[in-house]
């Protein structure tokens, strides 16, 4: 036996395929809806038939670019097309119209969490745009595959990463990294379940301290990112027990069944395939200027890393706090709206946290639905500043009636119920008096040194009050009045 | 540059073709010809000429996102040797 055993290092690559959310398809006018009945969003374009010809929808292009920026990339002038041949039913051209050579954008990186939660900057390769195929129905009909063509034609983005990922975690915060950002950038649903997003994988696996990538292996068909991790980490394990028991990995293309959790055989080196490209000749190439991405770059709404930048740096709010309000666009342009009505971030944070996301929460409701405008939560907060109310009567009683009526002034709705708080000294020391007398046994043992009992002095306090005691207040003038 | 047997075999394979012994023979017949033909332009001095890819100059022939559905879903079956009311049927893809 030997004395130690050889420790393998793995390496991972994502290729990612995003479907844009454009009204009409890539080369052709024909919708795009999800959802829509079978072979009804079809054109001559998209089924393919002799004589057509494929425009390009100028709205990829765009959303292409708007990727590139966000990921740093260089865009590439001068954007050709080119046809991938191969034979498939759901394919009626005989050949995928896709970027070959000139991909719009190369280079550049996404930053991610690694297993550690450190960050780890993830190399792009190359976006290109390209098309969808259509559907192939195999369950419905015992004797046949149905094609629904509704899908043939509609733009995607392929985005490949560099071998950059080590294990199945990152390669998890990556794809939430990468959905996070097309819908930040309005470019795609970002939806894996639907097929918005699909992911394929290469791992390979490497003797740790060699140079020399081994042998890939390409995992297909995992309609989620938890299936992605799953997938990664369970072909690490297969191909480090194969190469262990001498064996020698293949270059092999594998689909995951999420059942068994495993990765199955799909086609050997021998069946693979050849795409024969060449240029498109039916379409003239895309030059993308200086000025247009400039232009582009100019009209996009921040972004996720630079929001967290700015509430970490600027608005002095926690790593994890930042994190939260940016998970996804709506709540964080609703956080944005509502520090522009109000100074005292670090509150604006909690509100968003506490009372109005467990209400979004509690009624399943999306923030974009939220009926209560970002001001008059500005307003609870000035309220809470000026010693108006407390917080607890801010986020237990005004909130849950200003949902009620969106409409109402918070300030209104404090004085309708008579939830001002009592900051009147005068009142207010009636009210100490009055709790005092009441536990003349303890206001001694206070005194003998029994400090504690403030807090019991101090419930008696809200109790008379109703809870609109001015608790800074309040305190003061107990311990004046015990102090006595 | 001449086509093998082989060749004409594989080509005929990834478009999915069925080609008999005599088909193979003239087919590849055929190619050879057509290849001699544009053998013809190897002939010419091509020293500094760019390929050329496309027939004109025009570059950004690109629309407008917007739909325009141009025909139905009954025209869009209509000339598929095989349909049902809803899809194109072919032969079964997976067994």
């Amino acid at each position: 036996m030997s004395a130690t055993k050889v420790k393998f290092s793995p390496v991972i690559g994502l290729e990612i395929h995003i479907q844009l959310n454009t009204k009409s398809k890539a080369y052709s006018t024909d919708a795009t809806t999800y959802g829509a009945a079978p072979n009804t969003q079809v054109s001559p374009v998209s089924l393919g038939h002799p004589g057509t010809l494929p425009m390009f929808n100028e709205m990829a292009v765009k959303s292409a670019v708007k990727l590139g920026v966000a990921c740093h990339s260089n865009i590439r002038e001068r954007n050709e097309f080119a046809r991938k041949n191969y034979f498939y039913a759901d394919m009626p051209k005989g050949y995928q119209i896709t970027q070959h050579h000139t991909p719009i954008c190369y280079g550049g990186f996404i930053a991610i969490k690694d297993a550690d939660g450190n960050e780890k900057k993830i190399g792009i390769t190359r976006i290109h745009m390209e098309e969808d195929s259509g559907k192939s129905i195999h369950d419905i009909d015992p004797f046949h595959t149905l094609i629904d063509l509704n899908r043939a034609g509609v733009p995607l983005l392929e985005m490949v990463s560099e071998p950059d990922f080590r294990n199945g975690v990152e390669a998890y915060n990556y794809l939430s990294e990468v959905r996070k950002l097309v819908r930040y950038l309005d470019i795609s649903d970002g939806n894996m379940e639907e097929g918005s997003m699909r992911c394929d994988v290469n791992v390979s696996v490497r003797p740790e301290g060699r140079e020399k990538f081994g042998t890939k292996v390409e995992v297909k068909n995992m309609n989620s990112f938890r299936n992605v991790q799953r997938a990664i980490d369970f072909e690490i394990k297969r191909q480090v027990a194969l190469i262990e028991s001498g064996g020698e990995v293949q270059q092999e293309t594998m689909n995951f069944d999420a059942a068994k959790g495993e990765t199955v055989l799909m086609r050997s080196k021998e069946d693979a395939h050849d795409y024969r490209y060449f240029n498109e000749p039916d379409l003239q190439p895309v030059i993308v200027t200086e000025d247009y991405v400039e232009n582009v770059k100019n009209n996009m709404p921040p972004l996720p890393s630079a929001l967290v930048e700015k509430y970490v740096n600027e608005l002095k709010l926690s790593e994890y706090d930042a994190a939260v309000l940016t998970e996804n666009k709506q709540m964080a342009w609703y956080f944005e709206e509502l520090i522009s009505h109000t100074k005292n971030y670090k509150s604006a944070a909690n509100w968003m946290m506490g009372a109005i996301k467990s209400y979004l929460n509690e009624r399943a409701v999306d923030i974009e639905n939220f009926t209560v405008k970002p001001a008059k939560i500005a307003a609870c907060i000035q309220l809470v500043d000026d010693g108006k109310i407390s917080n607890t009567i801010a986020a237990q009683n005004v909130f849950p009636k200003l949902v009620e009526y969106p409409d109402t002034e918070p300030l209104q709705i404090a004085q309708e119920n008579n939830w001002i708080q009592e900051s009147n000294q005068d009142a207010l020391l009636e009210i100490v008096q009055q709790a005092l007398a009441k536990y003349p046994a303890k206001v001694e043992e206070y005194k003998a040194g029994k400090k504690g009992l403030l807090g019991l002095f101090m419930g008696e306090v809200m109790k008379l009050s109703r809870g609109k005691a001015d608790p800074k207040v309040a305190t003061q003038l107990l311990t004046e009045e015990l102090s006595k | 540059m001449k086509i093998s047997k082989e060749e004409v075999e594989k080509l005929a394979h990834l478009s999915r073709l069925q080609l008999d012994e005599t088909a193979v023979t003239s087919m590849q017949k055929d190619m050879n010809k057509m290849l001699s033909f544009v053998e013809k332009i190897n002939e010419l001095d091509l020293e500094g000429v760019e390929p050329l890819a496309y027939m004109s100059d025009e570059v950004n022939v690109l629309r407008a996102d917007e739909i325009k559905q141009e025909i139905t879903h009954e025209e869009a079956l209509k000339n598929a040797p095989d349909k049902d009311t809803d899809y194109f049927r072919v032969p079964k893809v997976l067994r």
